[in-house]
């Protein structure tokens, strides 16, 4: 269950086959692992390293360094407060004690429902917006306590729904390369000179 | 005045020219149906009707300063690469997280199609065999704006095998990063995209230009810088240098938030524009909140030395800003007015740091946590007066010998000009000194004023019974 399913296994050797080595590809199956799972698993660790030619450690090495990863369940929604300078500079710190007051819970946990996990997070890119917080990663700008009790509310009544997938779902769009029109990768064991460049005519 | 609920942020008033932003004001900028409407993927026929050496030598002629942070130019960037030595790759910083900074999120929400044309543009003139466009992972929007339009590309014929019935073959790769600010260092980028912890590579010998991806030349370029390259393509060197200065041509988007009326995104015309204009002027941030006075200000994301009002008439240009002590960087100014408690902000700065060390280098990964520790204990009123020398100390650690500063009008003192040494790899280490150095220079009344003078308690000695 926990080992990535047969049609995401399908998927994770689509994605493995746009790189020069199939290492690369650690991150995205990471991401896909955990918007299955809600979370990286011990066996999902163990089976991407088989997909990707690694050790368990080494994969496990990787997913450890990137905050997004989680390997424990979290909430169906993250909310990410951002503490950094100019959402600091205009009411981080009360957005994010109003949060833990009206959530019932610290910068870290996860309220008893499973509903919503809340945590401190760093700049947001969204600087001129601020305060802002990120639901499972999308934005939702100059936020106020008002703002913030309107967003849990809609978010657990189902309103957001569309805009909003569980924790690990990262993008709802995914790109596809049609294989006849591929270019191809360009592996580095293979030292040509691009078609269209002078250097391939010597 | 138009400030756009789907490109929330950016604000386009008054009359100034636009190269990257001209599409923000649709609400469907993203598509190619509008991209095409709008001159979209010009530049890359143009291009692909010139010889690649051509189409480098007119970005060259154009003075591309990278936007990223560096500020190195992009056509003398892509010469670097050994002649000869093939495949190389093109790897695209989309990983912006660089505290206040906030442009390469819109140009990939808001006009993906044009970042997209850059790249190839890139690849063309560069000779570059597969490009990754690397996403910072907490963007969704920006992964599934790129995704459909690369996927539109594709269909379409720009992207892929024989492009546009050419030779010019080349595929664009989206990948997702995970969440870590050092990623956004060139040589961390291209270590996470081999699937690896993203650990900056020590330079020399690890320049991306002669050893990137895979071991291969790699160009590593910034999301705001391609997407000013269709432009070039269709209007030409010269058309670009006719804007702004003859050392930092053409525009630059910028992002002014903190204690301002009007924070926003603005695309400016580079080099002459000046902060007292961004800050006070009509078009732009229209004064600062509440009629209060500035104290002190950002200039380049989080990791520049801080300016004063004293600075206020330096234009948006590398040089002048390096000669008065900080840099511009990635186009990120926060502002801070006077009611700014100065240490917590510092505190703030330097805990983003710390945090985001990746552990290699001694120096940043102990010395970011013990001025972040010492800074917290100033802040929360615990402090001594032993503390203030304590954080330089530190500091001199991570940046041996005279860090940058801007000079003072009201402490009388000159500026110390950029850049600084530093005893770790990258600029992580001496990102989190900064603002701790900026802060304790320019406002250090203001970290005396937080110590409290305890009275010396003397030690006994004893039984424990005598502590009762």
């Amino acid at each position: 269950m926990s080992r990535l399913n047969e049609a995401n296994t399908l998927l994770a050797k689509e994605i493995i086959g746009r790189y020069p080595k199939a290492r690369s590809a650690t991150i995205p199956l990471l991401h896909l692992s955990q918007q299955q799972n809600g979370y990286v698993t011990n066996e999902a660790i163990a089976h991407v390293a088989e997909l990707v030619g690694a050790t368990p450690a080494e994969v496990m090495g990787t997913a450890t360094f990137y905050e997004m990863f989680k390997f424990q369940p979290v909430g169906k929604y993250l909310v990410n407060i951002c503490g950094t300078m100019s959402c600091q500079l205009l009411g981080a710190d009360e957005l994010m004690h109003h949060a833990e007051h009206t959530l019932g819970v610290k910068a870290g946990g996860t309220t008893a429902d499973g509903m919503f996990t809340l945590e401190h997070a760093e700049c947001q890119a969204a600087c001129t917006e601020a305060p802002n917080l990120q639901v499972n990663y999308r934005h939702c700008h100059r936020m106020t306590t008002e703002s913030f009790d309107q967003l849990i509310d809609d978010l657990r009544a189902g309103r957001l729904d569309g805009d909003i997938p569980p924790h690990g779902t990262l993008a709802q769009v995914r790109q596809t390369i049609p294989a006849d029109k591929a270019a191809g990768v360009a592996s580095p064991d293979e030292p040509v000179a691009p078609e269209w460049m002078p250097e391939a005519a010597s | 005045m138009s400030s756009y609920p789907w490109a929330a942020g950016f604000i386009d008033d008054g009359d100034r020219p636009q190269i990257v932003t001209s599409r923000f004001s649709f609400d469907d900028g993203y598509t190619l149906e509008r991209y095409h409407a709008t001159g979209g993927y010009e530049g890359l026929k143009a291009a692909l009707r010139r010889t690649p050496a051509e189409v480098h030598e007119e970005v060259k002629n154009a003075t591309v300063l990278g936007r990223g942070g560096a500020g190195f130019p992009a056509g003398t960037k892509w010469g670097l690469m050994p002649p000869g030595k093939f495949p190389r790759y093109l790897v695209v910083n989309g990983d912006e997280s660089e505290p206040g900074t906030y442009k390469d999120r819109l140009l990939m929400e808001r006009d993906p199609h044009q970042l997209i044309e850059g790249c190839l543009i890139a690849a063309y003139a560069a000779g570059l065999s597969q490009v990754f466009l690397y996403i910072r992972g907490e963007m969704p929007l920006a992964h599934e704006r790129v995704g459909a339009a690369l996927n539109e590309a594709y269909a379409a014929g720009y992207i892929g095998r024989n492009i546009l019935g050419t030779k010019f073959s080349v595929d664009i790769v989206l990948h997702w990063g995970a969440g870590a600010y050092v990623v956004g260092e060139e040589t961390a980028l291209i270590e996470s995209l081999e699937g690896k912890r993203g650990e900056p590579r020590l330079k020399p010998p690890f320049f991306p230009a002669a050893i990137g991806l895979y071991g291969q030349p790699t160009i590593v370029n910034n999301v705001e810088t391609l997407s000013n390259l269709p432009w070039i393509a269709v209007n030409g060197a010269a058309a670009y240098t006719a804007i702004g200065t003859a050392t930092s041509p053409g525009t630059r988007m910028v992002a002014v938030s903190g204690h301002v009326n009007r924070p926003g995104v603005y695309e400016i015309v580079n080099g002459t524009t000046t902060f007292r204009d961004l800050f006070y002027g009509d078009e732009f941030c229209q004064g600062i909140r509440n009629g209060n006075e500035l104290k002190a200000f950002v200039p380049g994301g989080g990791s520049a030395p801080w300016f004063t009002p004293d600075q206020l008439d330096l234009p948006f240009e590398g040089r002048l800003v390096g000669a008065a002590g900080s840099m511009l960087g990635s186009g990120a100014i926060m502002v801070m007015d006077h009611t700014t408690d100065i240490p917590k902000a510092a505190l703030t700065l330097t805990h983003f740091y710390a945090a985001e060390s990746c552990g290699q280098c001694t120096p940043c990964r102990e010395g970011g946590t013990w001025l972040e520790r010492v800074l917290q204990r100033v802040v929360d009123g615990r402090g001594s007066k032993v503390d203030l020398d304590q954080l330089l100390e530190i500091g001199e650690s991570i940046c041996p010998g005279n860090f940058p500063h801007a000079a003072s009008s009201k402490l009388g003192i000159e500026a110390t000009p950029f850049p600084y040494k530093m005893t770790t790899i990258c600029f992580v280490g001496p990102s989190a000194y900064a603002p701790v150095h900026s802060a304790l220079t320019l406002f250090r009344e203001e970290f005396e004023a937080k110590i409290v003078e305890r009275k010396h308690i003397p030690v006994t000695v004893g039984a424990p019974d005598d502590h009762h």
